[in-house]
């Protein structure tokens, strides 16, 4: 699910001691000497809003009080009362905009420049999107509204779960699921019911080393012992070792298809019938559906849960760091555990949500997910139609293969080699390892340098597996003239760094503010601004 | 091409022959199986233009009954609040809308900025001292909040409040049966939760106990009082489910021995969105800091000592520490935190305490209005703050229909929600700043009137 960045294995003491930002305070002088000046948005302090403003100011006026008043202990017995009101801010609504607008550019985002964040889906958001998710009948409908006067929203969900049902290959749908990573726990939690209803009581879950950390994360949180599979020279599963652990203790596979590597595993219909061999389920980690819609669905694979993340191959817009959606799919055989309610179309064509399902895992969350999501995925998908996803899938591929042939040209190759197969679907990932030994720079300076460009780096040292990765998903709405300024971009900072590697070790120069002290603020932690 | 694809025959052409390949097919074939490729096309409608999708989502908007097509009284767990109008522009705005988690601080530090300002609001809200960036929503907050304490303390059993919003008790019974935790929970008593059986239900084995604060049916707990208990039984962890509007006026989770304050923050600054999204809040003492799930965003500075912000603690989270992680959760709900914290901004120091007398002194009236009514009374005489439950003398569905009728939403169903026996008759009301007097004054007409006809309808000829 997310990309993993060395700044944060660096981040906490005790996982490793060195500092990339130790030590490169003046260790610029060619950029000194070059004329590199702070830019305005550096001269501007860090300011929070909790360090604004002046006592009385206000933006909201309270309606009146129109109704009698009694004494207001009447309302609320003192020994209830709060003794002193939270310390929020006093500022004018002038203020609030000038301060939210400001801090905004200090954000680069996906509207702004390339967004090649492997494993994210970083694709254009439509604005039209948002229109239809602000009309009233959908912004404002009530969750308890009853499901009679909700019709047209419980249609949009059953029409979304059609089209979910289709591109996965998977007869049933819940949307309810906030996120890909809630998305997980809702398939392990089916795994264990299924196999709880059957009377069995397995306690493994098998995970690829290549795996997103979330799925880990979710084996334990549901209450399983997770097992690495090794991956072989191809960067597939390693058959042996799957055969080797795939026992009557192993409740489901997690697998990412194609996978964290951008690959596509030739062996799925092998490994689905050794899992399915063993009586355990097999789970897709949606991440990177990105790569198949229309071309290969999850189902047709031999998978019996599958999540989605709306946010990635569906353009729900990634709001910083959420909200995210990531509604399941699953076979027949899943489907009585499904979370409740569960939405059913009457004979009559209305719509209806069953909460009398009596072997269902619950609930995972109130009411029935972020539906504002779903309005936005589900015009996505009516804007696109089956073929439309279609060349949405094909193009990403062939934006990522074109973007992999532009960085094998010479001087580039040489030092950020792919790190396994020769095409890719997707996404691809190159190993910085002979950058760091020829160049003496790391894939995390080539990242910071790549900001004073104007790009977002792609996802650094994930998968774990690869030295140095760089794991790069360019996606289907890149232009070809932007995947050429990206990888003549890379080329540049190579050559750049064989005259002076100092340059990229110091880097970024442009941006608000330059490398960061991570292991300060985890040693050290300061979460909310001190008030006065 | 589609129009938000770009690659001309031109483009296609000289792509293929970097990537030394004949066609796109052969990308795939030389990839994919045969035996697992779809080979025929998705059945989807076809792709519609711009206007045609906005005339189609536009026509299933209609056919939904909003808040602004009727006088609502819904509430249980999302209201109507207003939303002012700045944060619409905020939220739409390129540079916090289509960004992804900040991983590279330097470019990030808006984001980063607004998730500390926002757990600085969180924690003066709830008085205590350490928030996380947000979780996904209310009720898994206080399932994550479970998770929490079963690291913390490795006991054996949640006991809950029977007061909590039905919704969190399922959801914590799901996901903790998957870790093998009992839910236990604790009946109320004059609408509150027992004192006695809350003493009694917690023991040395207890995790986490939790309630929530209004409960679900409107009631004022002795939240200090109920901590005091629970530390007194045993010593679990104990977590309040509080709603953030009403701590303007309300004595904070902080200041009454809480330990791990979460809630649904839709009532800040987001929209109803038929449930999603919007965020949940969590927010602890300093001891559990290492243990919370989800982003935390930290002071520190650049190499020129610039002040900066950048996500810290990270060893807690799942790209690090995988199956050791403190939670699975990856994203936060930056966009609607980013909302939340506007929206308390917006509020301001004044304006949430005053925000908060108009709620308390609104809702007695509304309250003891319809409570005058005949076949209609208080479920319990507990103080309220912005919602209370009524039990009305007929079916409630019944009345509800024929208030509909009249356009006005008169409140929710609670047995509908709680699938509870004892929960028949019974209408939780919410009032936010948006129905004034004289739409109370309605409500009260129209649901007098309503309940009345069901009683005639009711007696048989």
């Amino acid at each position: 699910m997310s990309p993993i960045d060395e700044n944060h294995l660096h981040a906490d003491p005790g996982i490793e001691s060195h500092h990339p930002s130790s030590g490169a305070n003046g260790s610029v002088p060619a950029l000194v000497a070059a004329g590199v000046r702070a830019s305005p948005l550096q001269l501007q302090a860090a300011t929070t809003i909790f360090q604004k403003g002046a006592p009385g100011r206000r933006a909201f006026i309270c309606p009146d009080v129109d109704v009698p008043v009694l004494d207001a202990s009447e309302f609320l017995p003192e020994r209830f009362r709060r003794s002193e009101g939270p310390r929020l801010p006093e500022v004018s609504e002038p203020e609030i905009v000038r301060h939210y607008v400001g801090i905004s550019k200090r954000n680069f985002d996906l509207d702004s420049g390339f967004y090649p964040l492997g494993s994210c889906t970083m694709k254009h958001n439509p604005r039209l999107h948002e229109r239809v998710a602000a009309l009233p009948g959908h912004a404002r409908l009530h969750p308890l509204q009853d499901p009679e006067r909700a019709q047209g929203a419980l249609e949009l969900m059953w029409n979304l779960q059609g089209a979910l049902s289709e591109i996965s290959g998977l007869p049933h749908v819940s949307l309810q699921p906030s996120a890909g990573s809630h998305g997980e726990l809702a398939g392990v939690l089916l795994t264990r019911a299924y196999h709880e209803d059957r009377g069995e009581s397995r306690h493994k879950v098998l995970t690829p080393d290549t795996a997103h950390g979330t799925n880990p994360a979710t084996v334990t949180m549901a209450g399983f012992e997770v097992v690495k599979v090794a991956t072989n020279e191809n960067g597939g599963v390693d058959i042996e070792d799957l055969r080797a652990k795939a026992d009557t203790d192993v409740a489901c596979l997690m697998l990412t298809n194609p996978n964290t590597l951008g690959l596509f595993d030739p062996n799925i219909s092998q490994i689905a019938e050794i899992v399915h061999g063993v009586g355990a389920t097999l789970y897709y980690d949606g991440a990177n559906l990105n790569a198949v819609m229309g071309l290969s669905r999850p189902g047709d694979m031999g998978f019996d849960i599958v999540h989605f993340n709306l946010h990635k191959s569906f353009t729900q817009p990634h709001g910083g760091g959420g909200p995210g959606s990531g509604p399941i799919a699953v076979s027949d055989r899943v489907a009585p555990y499904l979370p409740v309610p569960v939405l059913t179309r009457r004979e009559d064509g209305t719509f209806a949500l069953d909460h009398d399902r009596p072997k269902s895992i619950g609930r995972l969350r109130g009411f029935h997910g972020n539906y504002g999501c779903f309005v936005r995925s589900y015009a996505y998908i009516c804007s696109l139609g089956g073929d439309g996803l279609k060349d949405a899938s094909e193009a990403a591929v062939l934006n990522a293969n074109y973007l992999l042939a532009r960085l094998r040209q010479h001087g580039v190759a040489e030092y950020l080699p792919l790190a396994y197969g020769d095409l890719c679907m997707h996404e691809f990932v190159l190993s910085g390892g002979p950058m760091k030994r020829e160049l003496e720079i790391k894939t995390l300076d080539l990242a910071k340098r790549l900001l004073d460009f104007g790009f977002h780096p792609p996802t650094v040292y994930f998968p774990l597996l690869v030295e140095e990765a760089l794991m790069v998903e360019p996606t289907e709405t890149e232009t070809k003239e932007t995947l050429d300024a990206f990888a003549d971009t890379i080329a540049a900072i190579l050559r750049e760094a064989s005259d002076d590697p100092e340059i990229a070790r110091g880097a970024p120069y442009s941006t608000p503010v330059r490398r960061l002290d991570e292991v300060l603020a985890a040693k050290q932690p300061v979460i909310r601004q001190a008030l006065g | 091409m589609s129009r938000y694809t770009a690659i001309t025959p031109e483009d296609l052409h000289a792509m293929l022959a970097a990537i030394g390949v004949d066609s796109l097919q052969e990308i795939f074939d030389r990839q994919i199986p045969p035996a697992v490729r779809l080979g025929r096309a998705l059945e989807l409608p076809d792709g519609l233009g711009e206007a045609d999708v906005y005339e189609h989502l536009r026509a299933l908007a209609a056919r939904n009954t909003s808040t602004e097509d009727e006088l609502s009284f819904l509430g249980a767990g999302m209201y109507d609040h207003y939303v002012p109008a700045l944060i619409d522009m905020l939220m739409e705005r390129s540079e916090f809308l289509t960004p992804y988690t900040p991983y590279q601080p330097e470019i990030s530090q808006g984001g980063l900025q607004v998730m500390f300002e926002y757990q600085t609001a969180i924690c003066e809200l709830t008085a205590l001292p350490v928030s996380n960036a947000s979780v996904y929503e209310g009720p898994s907050a206080v399932a994550a909040a479970g998770y929490l304490a079963k690291l913390h303390n490795q006991a054996s059993r949640f006991v809950v409040s029977a007061g909590m919003h039905p919704h969190t008790i399922q959801t914590l019974r799901t996901t903790a049966h998957g870790y093998g935790m009992d839910v236990l929970e604790v009946p109320l008593r004059d609408g509150v939760t027992d004192p006695d059986a809350w003493a009694r239900a917690i023991d040395g084995n207890t995790s986490a106990a939790i309630f929530a604060q209004p409960n679900f049916y409107g009631a004022v707990e002795d939240a200090a009082a109920l901590s005091a208990a629970a530390k007194g039984a045993g010593n679990p962890v104990v977590i309040a489910q509080v709603d953030p509007i009403a701590l303007g006026v309300l004595k904070a989770p902080g200041e009454c021995g809480v330990d791990v304050a979460v809630g649904e923050g839709q009532p800040l600054g987001n929209r109803l969105d038929f449930g999603g999204p919007s965020f949940g809040f969590f927010a602890a003492r300093e001891e559990y800091l290492r243990r919370m799930p989800g982003r935390i965003a930290g002071e520190t500075v650049d190499v020129d000592g610039r002040r900066g912000f950048v996500l810290t603690l990270q060893t807690r989270e799942q790209h690090i520490r995988r199956e050791k992680a403190t939670s699975n959760i990856c994203t936060s709900q930056a966009l609607n935190a980013l909302a939340g914290v506007a929206y308390l901004t917006w509020l301001g120091r004044r304006g949430i305490v005053e925000l908060g007398e108009l709620l308390l002194a609104r809702t007695h009236y509304a309250r003891e209005r319809l409570a005058g009514l005949p076949g209609v009374e208080k479920l319990h005489e507990q103080p309220v703050i912005r919602e209370f439950a009524l039990r009305l003398d007929g079916n409630v569905a019944a009345i509800r229909r024929r208030c509909a009728e009249q356009g006005v939403n008169p409140g929710v169903d609670v047995q509908a929600l709680s699938g509870r026996e004892e929960d028949r008759g019974v209408l939780l009301v919410a009032i936010t700043e948006r129905r004034s007097r004289a739409d109370i004054d309605r409500l009260s007409d129209v649901l007098a009137a309503a309940v009345a006809a069901e009683t005639d309808a009711s007696v048989p000829a």
